[in-house]
């Protein structure tokens, strides 16, 4: 179990205050100087030793990722996006962040812009975050006024801007190109890569995105040393992270734990247990509304890291964890994810536009048992169909949650039709 | 001006029906808000203030109308500021969801019902929320004026669910009871502050955080975990 002196997050429920005076008590903002002394290249590379992989998603090593951003400037200004528009099914971590711990933030977009030779920072945060938007829009003001950013900021030399842009809700700006057309006051319609974001990202310059909580922590890396992340968490899989537990638990919460707890252990300790009993459990989607679902007996001994999901055909995503006992209808629990998909695709690319509307609307009818059990493998082969046929992974994430359906709930998606044709043969029979 | 919830949707060409107003000017509040904007954008990117100022538009409306909506008048008027073609304003407007359309009523019932709501009852709630207002479908507003109430995907607080976002507020925890008890509320202008209505800290879970118990950082500051 993680100690209470080894958490990031000291303020994640907001029992004290957010603001400056109170965050800098908490250890926020000691010694940032210091921290840029040493400079770009020896930030980096104690990132890259930390083990840190990004907390948007996709697990990419957030140390390498800064090392992609030019070393010499060809005279174009860099810039760093702050992915705050989390809005994947499942994931509130991010907001617990901004209400209650902005300043972790606000710090982590400095070093980071230093390391990556940045000029601004744009804090990309979902429309409907109004409030957490607000504290996090005084917290960047508070900041200002005590010169921990902007000219000179934090002494040392180095000119530094953070800026916070609102969304208006669309969830595909969630994806990193979209987020930077949606920045430049487009539709959020991702880009195709390459060019990687790195090279021509936000207005044509070099641009890194990364999310709210792989920012949030650099700062307690780099106090405390690459060693202390790196001993905490499995090989591959380091250091704390915020797990949202959602569903049918008794309690409800987030809570910071260390990566490779077992499922089990998240759940029982943190969460008050599954609704009626661990042997109550149905199944868990492990890592928001995009990974697959695994069943109990999966969930019996897997671990919670990104190595450990990824071998039994699922993902740690974003680390929120949607728990379903066995009074979930599972087969409509996905086919409102697929609804969701429908609603959220962009509408670019064919497969995703179409895709989508089509998958969703044979779940609606799996739902009911109306279809034909031949349907099932059509439905699996166009969601092959999709996956990997779209500029980005949105068509992935729709496909991905049937295709774990059907892989550990195929006999309960047959029995369903099974008993809807053996309603309709009633009338039949009768006459 | 005709009712817009007694227009079916196509009735009139997108930006033409008769409760468009025929003009819209920023007042002073908006410029001071438009001058902020601005000034985070570098010099010939003031395109990214299109999100910015299309909320500036809808606050306005809110503000002098009770109505929080963008009219086409506010679109091209924000195209009009920011030097930009008025598709590419319209583009923007109708992509976003929280860009409202047409008029809405003063309390904006935002239901979240994806897989993680649905799972802790956000049947319930829409339930309730139809009872107690009388609306039928999804984007329709109440006779009075008083509701309108919009299916929205993942609002981002799982943890806390159900949600039931009220204009910019999120009511957490949600149940039959709470809702109805909450639309009363809403009804005679007395909102309750937002957050869980169950009384929880934030996303701590219930009966109070199990972790973050043993810190202190300065004298009198450790709250009471519970």
């Amino acid at each position: 179990m993680l100690a209470d002196r080894d958490r990031i997050f000291t303020n994640l429920y907001g029992l004290h205050d957010w603001r400056l005076a109170a965050a800098r008590r908490r250890g926020d903002w000691d010694g940032t100087k210091d921290i840029l002394a040493r400079g770009r290249e020896a930030i980096v590379e104690e990132m890259k030793a930390s083990g840190l992989r990004g907390r948007g998603g996709a697990g990419f090593p957030t140390g390498l990722k800064w090392s992609f951003m030019p070393k010499q400037s060809d005279g174009r200004p860099g810039y760093l996006a702050v992915n705050a528009d989390e809005s994947e099914p499942g994931t509130c971590k991010d907001r617990d962040i901004i209400r209650h711990d902005p300043h972790k933030l606000i710090e982590g977009c400095l070093i980071a812009c230093f390391a990556m030779g940045a000029s601004a920072a744009y804090i990309y945060i979902r429309g409907e975050f109004a409030n957490e938007a607000k504290v996090l829009d005084a917290a960047i003001a508070e900041a200002y006024a005590a010169g921990l950013i902007g000219k000179n900021a934090c002494g040392s030399g180095y000119d530094c801007d953070v800026f916070l842009h609102r969304g208006a809700g669309a969830y595909i700006c969630g994806e990193e190109t979209a987020l930077l057309e949606s920045l430049e006051g487009k539709k959020g319609m991702p880009r195709m890569k390459p060019p990687f974001p790195a090279a021509m990202g936000l207005y044509g310059c070099p641009t890194t995105v990364n999310n709210v909580e792989s920012i949030a922590v650099a700062p307690t890396i780099l106090r405390r040393g690459a060693a202390w992340f790196a001993g905490l968490g499995r090989k591959n899989n380091t250091g704390t992270k915020v797990f949202c537990i959602s569903g049918h638990v008794n309690k409800p919460c987030n809570v910071e734990e260390e990566l490779g707890i077992p499922m089990r252990e998240l759940i029982d300790r943190y969460a008050g247990g599954v609704r009626g009993g661990w042997d109550n459990l149905l199944a868990v989607i492990p890592g928001g509304a995009s990974v697959p679902v695994i069943p109990k007996s999966v969930c019996d001994s897997v671990l919670m890291d990104f190595d450990s999901l990824r071998e039994v055909r699922s993902g740690l995503g974003t680390a929120a964890v949607i728990v379903m006992d066995q009074s979930t209808d599972i087969i409509r629990a996905i086919a409102r994810l697929s609804q969701f998909y429908k609603h959220e695709s962009c509408g670019q690319c064919t497969p995703c536009r179409e895709g989508t509307g089509w998958m969703m609307r044979v779940m609606n009818r799996m739902v009911e048992g109306r279809a034909d059990p031949e349907e099932i493998d059509t439905l699996e082969q166009v969601t092959r169909q999709v996956e990997g046929h779209t500029i980005c992974a949105l068509g992935d994430a729709a496909a991905w949650p049937i295709q774990g359906l059907i892989r550990h709930f195929r006999p309960v998606m047959e029995a369903r039709i099974a008993a809807y044709q053996a309603r309709q043969a009633m009338p039949m029979a009768a006459e | 001006m005709t009712d817009a919830s007694d227009v079916s949707p196509g009735e009139f060409p997108p930006g033409q029906e008769p409760w468009q107003p025929a003009q819209f000017a920023f007042d002073a509040e908006s410029e001071a808000e438009i001058a902020v904007h601005l000034a985070k954008y570098p010099p010939g990117r003031q395109a990214s203030a299109v999100i910015p100022l299309l909320y500036v538009v809808q606050k306005q409306m809110k503000r002098t109308t009770g109505s929080a909506w963008v009219p086409r008048a506010g679109m091209e008027a924000v195209a009009a500021r920011l030097a930009m073609p008025p598709i590419r304003v319209f583009e923007v407007a109708t992509f976003y969801l929280m860009f409202n359309l047409r008029p809405i009523g003063k309390w904006h019932l935002q239901l979240c019902t994806t897989t993680p709501c649905w799972l802790r009852g956000s049947d319930a709630v829409v339930a309730a929320c139809r009872e107690a207002t009388g609306i039928e479908g999804w984007g329709e507003t109440s006779a009075d004026g008083m509701f309108t109430m919009t299916e929205v995907e993942c609002v981002g607080a799982c943890v806390n669910a159900p949600i039931l976002q009220v204009n910019d507020d999120f009511y957490e925890d949600m149940d039959a009871d709470r809702t109805r008890a909450l639309l009363a509320a809403l009804r005679d202008g007395t909102p309750p502050p937002a957050g869980s209505m169950a009384g929880r800290q934030a996303s701590a879970p219930e009966g109070g955080p199990m972790t973050l118990t043993t810190l202190a950082f300065a004298p009198g500051e450790q709250a009471d975990a519970g």
